[in-house]
């Protein structure tokens, strides 16, 4: 029995004329999207690029393209999320003294669940697989993933997630529930509308991507590796992803199914999470952080990969403590499953229980500090060139060490009862997620951008967006450690008269939004300058860094089948190994390379995914039922299609060695 | 402000308000840790979570200072050494290069066994007063070398978050106020917490760490407050549209003229007197609503906590904890499907804002008449299922007791 809504329509659903909000910042967002929407596609047309799209890009299965793509959704949708914290930040400054700001109780609560969604899922989340995608098989010397349509499916999932998210900005609305949307509050009782189903239904259709890509990944590291790669050979961030992917496809199901759940709650009225029935909402704030905690470690422990590579690079010395890193690296991935409680230390477990979970967070603290103490003796005796991703390195290192430390201080239980909840913990996970997360992200950007792209980025308007974003960031969220420790609490719209003192620290804060907004900002203005000029900034070396790991043996961008040779590995960093034993690069004996073919499939399934999710969130049953039914049955189509692979022909892999031959030799004349 | 110039009477030193005043004498708490000295330095007012007014939030606020003590030893070293290996090995200064130096077991040693040992501080530090410092643990102590006296008895008081206000009620004293709390200074307070609708969380940062509210569940917490003043309370977990003004007034107020200003809201004199709260008026009480100015109920019905928390305040409701009964022994068999509608509590809807007639109620005529198991029928003793040493070592546990435990 499906309990119907008081204004559904078999046709329709709930959807109906009400869907469509009437605040005034959404309406105005919303013509801004369409016009610009309307002006995109039209250039799309006239310049004739949807064949090109479509064949080069949206239907490739190759791992490299399919990373940019990761990397482009993830950029967008930060834009989105960061707009959310704008929002948010000057709602608290303008709502003093009796104001009401400008975002009401309806629509400020989406604004901050939404932002906090947006910017794990829809962010930090792409980026970290696109890195993953585009950089592991080639640091590990493989021609593509293991599964390569399961990797296009997995992506367009993920973008298909991040188009139900968007879709509640215009449709309906987004929840009102904080992003981990605890029941009861998220339950039917509380959040009778669409906002939750959004929430929901986004994340499934999300949620398998993420998941799938694991599988993808894990197989690929564990059976694609070059001949002679050992496990301890692996470059350091081929080993953080791996430990990554292992955490996805262990805790995502988790996710899935809890959600699941929560959605038989809203839907046929089960009692999982309710107040009555023997319901426990409690059950849900344990599933979730069981999923949760291990997330914070999927986000963090590639970015570690990477700082480690731009580590060693930039100081051109090999990784001090490289062991010591793989197995830290495996450690914080155990430890990231027994720690969960501590998100909840105030609802009431015993005090043993408590000591147990706060006990084993802190422990996870010794692994961390040792690859800080690894970095920074690999910077020990180096020879460090400030280039943009050393940069951010460093500024990271200074910053996490801050934030590992008040997120110690929290895993205190009885210290964790005065500060959960407060603007304390905002500052702490901003702290680790921007300080860690997010400026390694622009560390990799500026680091993989070369070999990409194959010209570099731009230096001046780098400097500039990190000499926005890391004194914004400290201006941002400095004065919310402070207003923690005066107990003021998270998620607050308005203040009452009591506050009226506080609201320069407010202030402050709105003041490094805008500081990091400059730097967003610059950063834009920095690919548009390096794209303008980049024939000036074009790096044909293919190794514009000194690179040490095999992705720098490549052409940049490399060709469609990265190496033309499988190479044999005999060391750590096996590009420097090379370069040092001056290893020759094959110029003759080419032979055909089979690869796998771009395919409709992976975009149409998500598609047809996508609706279907829709069709869940509007309870338009009869849609449903029928995009279901097409995706299993397009699925098993699909299966029949056994024309998956072709041969690139010898003739034109010599052909495209050859060009590269050419332009070593130019390269090695000019330098001459 | 009405209710704070009422109340203003009842205050024999107005001191401070919470959060808005400079703290008379930081200095002597600053002197002694460098940290706060730091803090105060930089805020106009309070840190009133390092600088509280009740001995276990003071206990605890001591033991952030002492936390961040600890692991400055580490951080800072390892700041200034990045610092300084960042500026030296600059490829510029062109010193010393070791560019396939990258192990040493020596040092490899110290930085696994430097976290290490400040782990172990830590994690001990962590299991005591993880336990001292439970909520659900009685005080030990009024304050700092102040034991507790033989005699004392913990004043209880009763929490209800409300949609979206703070219900509380004084059992021994019969009464009950609305975004009010008042309390005796020096004398342990016993909270019994948990929530109508949705999550909070029940947190005064100048009296103790906060716990939180959940309905149909029992959270405990006990605290002592050491000083007479207006202090603020609030929820610190976000729970709807009201949330930002969830806020409540604490009053800390020496013990005599606490019991005078009990006996003032029982005879109704106390000012914005709201008259009796039964299941009714609680009924009423329970409806959302948002900047609720403060009530006073002259008196209260004994068992309303406990039918919040079983969820059975409305009249013909079950309640959980009579349901937890009937299934610990076997449930009512078939004949149980027919006590659905006196079980629902919010399934359609918030509870406070659905009539009882529409969709909740509207079984058919005949099995509402059917179910006529519309109370627990077993007498109080026999519904608890266990043998009395267990029940007793049960009870013991410091979990937060579900309401639809029996056992409760």
């Amino acid at each position: 029995m499906i309990p119907t809504h008081s204004n559904w329509t078999p046709l329709l659903g709930r959807l109906g004329a009400d869907a469509i909000p009437t605040e005034p910042i959404v309406l105005v967002t919303f013509a801004a999207v369409a016009l610009g929407g309307a002006a995109l596609v039209a250039a799309l047309t006239y310049f004739r690029l949807w064949g090109y799209l479509w064949k080069e890009w949206f239907t490739s299965v190759d791992h490299k393209k399919i990373g940019i793509m990761y990397m482009i959704l993830g950029l967008v949708m930060f834009l989105r999320g960061f707009a959310d914290a704008i929002m948010i930040r000057s709602q608290q400054a303008l709502g003093f003294g009796g104001s009401d700001g400008y975002l009401n109780s309806h629509h400020f609560d989406q604004v901050f669940t939404a932002h906090g969604v947006i910017m794990i899922f829809f962010v930090a989340m792409p980026f970290v697989t696109g890195l993953m995608n585009y950089v592991v098989p080639l640091q590990i010397g493989a021609r593509d993933v293991s599964f390569p349509f399961l990797n296009n499916f997995s992506f367009w999932m993920t973008a298909g997630g991040a188009v139900l998210v968007m879709a509640s900005l215009f449709i309906g609305e987004f929840a009102r529930t904080g992003w981990l949307a605890y029941p009861p509050l998220s339950g039917l009782a509380y959040s009778p509308d669409v906002g939750v189903d959004y929430y929901i239904w986004s994340l499934q259709v999300a949620g398998v991507g993420t998941t799938l890509s694991g599988v993808n990944l894990i197989a690929t590291i564990v059976k694609l590796r070059a001949p002679g790669m050992k496990l301890m050979h692996m470059p350091v961030f081929t080993w953080t992803a791996l430990v990554t992917n292992i955490l996805i496809v262990a805790v995502f199901p988790v996710l899935t199914v809890v959600l699941a759940l929560l959605g038989l709650d809203r839907v046929f009225h089960t009692n999982f999470f309710t107040n009555d029935f023997g319901g426990s909402p409690m059950l849900y704030v344990n599933l979730i952080w069981i999923w949760g905690h291990p997330e914070v470690y999927i986000l963090v422990l590639p970015i570690f990969g990477v700082f480690s590579e731009v580590v060693s690079t930039f100081c051109s010395k090999r990784l001090f403590g490289y062991s010591s890193m793989v197995y830290a690296t495996c450690v914080i991935g155990i430890l990231s499953y027994i720690v969960w409680l501590h998100h909840f230390f105030t609802m009431g477990s015993g005090a043993s229980v408590n000591s147990f979970f706060g006990i084993s967070t802190m422990v996870i603290s010794i692994p961390t500090g040792a690859k800080l103490f690894n970095w920074l003796f690999t910077m020990f005796r180096g020879r460090i060139r400030y280039e943009l991703p050393m940069m951010w390195t460093v500024a990271f290192m200074l910053t996490f060490t801050i934030g590992g430390m008040t997120g110690v201080m929290m895993a205190v239980p009885a210290a964790d009862f005065v500060l959960h909840n407060s603007l304390f913990l905002i500052a702490h996970f901003h702290n680790v997620i921007i300080g860690g997360v997010v400026w390694g992200v622009f560390a990799a950007i500026n680091y993989w951008w070369p070999k990409a792209f194959g010209f570099k980025l731009n230096q001046f308007w780098g400097k500039v967006s990190f000499w926005c974003w890391v004194p914004g960031f400290w201006l941002a969220f400095t004065p919310l450690y402070i207003l923690g420790l005066m107990g003021v609490t998270r998620r607050m719209r308005v203040f009452d008269a009591s506050f009226d003192p506080l609201r320069i620290y407010y202030f402050v804060a709105l003041l490094g939004a805008l500081l990091i907004a400059a730097g967003i900002g610059a950063m834009l203005v920095q690919f548009a300058v390096s794209i303008w000029k980049r024939e000036e900034y074009k790096d044909v070396s293919g190794d514009p860094w000194g690179g040490r790991t095999l992705e720098w043996a490549t052409s940049s961008p490399p060709p469609e089948y990265n190496f033309a040779f499988t190479p044999k590995i005999h060391d750590i960093d096996a590009w420097a190994d090379m370069k040092a034993k001056g290893v020759a690069r094959p110029v003759e004996g080419f032979q055909a390379i089979l690869m796998p073919q771009g395919t409709w499939a992976g975009i149409v399934l998500a598609g047809i995914s996508t609706v279907c999710g829709f069709a869940l969130i509007w309870q338009v049953w009869w849609l449903a039922i029928a995009s279901f039914v097409t995706v299993v049955a397009t699925a098993i189509f699909h299966t029949f299609n056994y024309d998956r692979n072709f041969y690139i022909p010898a003739d034109h892999v010599a052909e495209v060695e050859a060009a590269r031959t050419a332009q070593l030799a130019a390269l090695e004349k000019g330098a001459a | 402000m009405g209710q704070y110039v009422q109340s203003r009477s009842y205050i024999d030193t107005p001191t401070r308000t919470g959060m808005s005043k400079r703290n008379p004498n930081p200095l002597r708490h600053a002197g002694r840790l460098g940290l706060i000295a730091l803090i105060a330095s930089l805020s106009a007012c309070d840190p009133v979570v390092l600088n509280p007014a009740g001995d276990i939030a003071k206990q605890e606020a001591s033991l952030v200072v002492t936390a961040t003590l600890l692991m400055l030893l580490i951080i800072v070293p390892v700041m200034a050494l990045t610092v300084y290996f960042a500026w030296k090995y600059r490829a510029s200064a062109e010193a010393r290069y070791e560019p396939e130096w990258h192990h040493s077991t020596q040092l490899e040693l110290v930085i696994w066994a430097a976290p290490l040992a400040i782990i172990i501080a830590l994690g001990s530090l962590t299991w005591v007063t993880t336990h001292t410092l439970d909520p659900f643990r009685p005080v030990a102590r009024i304050a700092e070398g102040k034991p507790l006296p033989a005699d004392v008895k913990p004043l209880e008081v009763e929490v209800v978050a409300l949609d979206w206000k703070w219900l509380f009620i004084y059992p021994e004293q019969k009464i009950a106020t609305v975004n009010e709390l008042a309390l005796p200074v020096d004398r342990p307070i016993n909270f019994k917490i948990t929530a109508s609708s949705v999550m909070n969380s029940f947190y005064i940062p100048a009296l103790a760490g906060q716990i939180y509210a959940m309905p149909a569940m029992t959270s405990q917490m006990h605290a002592v407050l050491n000083k007479t003043g207006t202090f603020t309370g609030f929820s610190a977990n976000y729970s709807g549209a009201g949330f930002s003004h969830m806020r409540f007034t604490t009053l800390g107020m020496k013990a005599g003229d606490f019991d005078a200003w009990a006996a003032k809201v029982a005879k109704g004199e106390a000012g914005d007197n709201a008259g009796a709260l039964d299941a009714n008026a609680y009924l009423k009480l329970e409806q959302p609503s948002e900047k609720e100015p403060v009530h006073r109920f002259a008196s209260v019905s004994g068992d309303l906590f406990h039918k919040i928390v079983n969820l059975c305040v409305r009249p013909g409701k079950m309640c959980q904890n009579e349901m937890m009964a009937l299934d610990a022994r076997g449930g009512a068999g078939k004949a149980g499907i027919y006590n659905v509608a006196a079980v629902t509590y919010d399934k359609y809807g918030r509870e406070s804002t659905v009539p009882v007639v529409a969709g909740r109620d509207n079984v058919p005529a005949e099995a509402r008449n059917k179910a006529f198991v519309r109370a627990i029928c077993v007498p109080q003793g026999v519904a608890n299922p266990l043998p009395a040493d267990r029940a007793a070592a049960a009870a013991k546990l410091s979990l937060a007791s579900p309401a639809r435990n029996p056992l409760s």
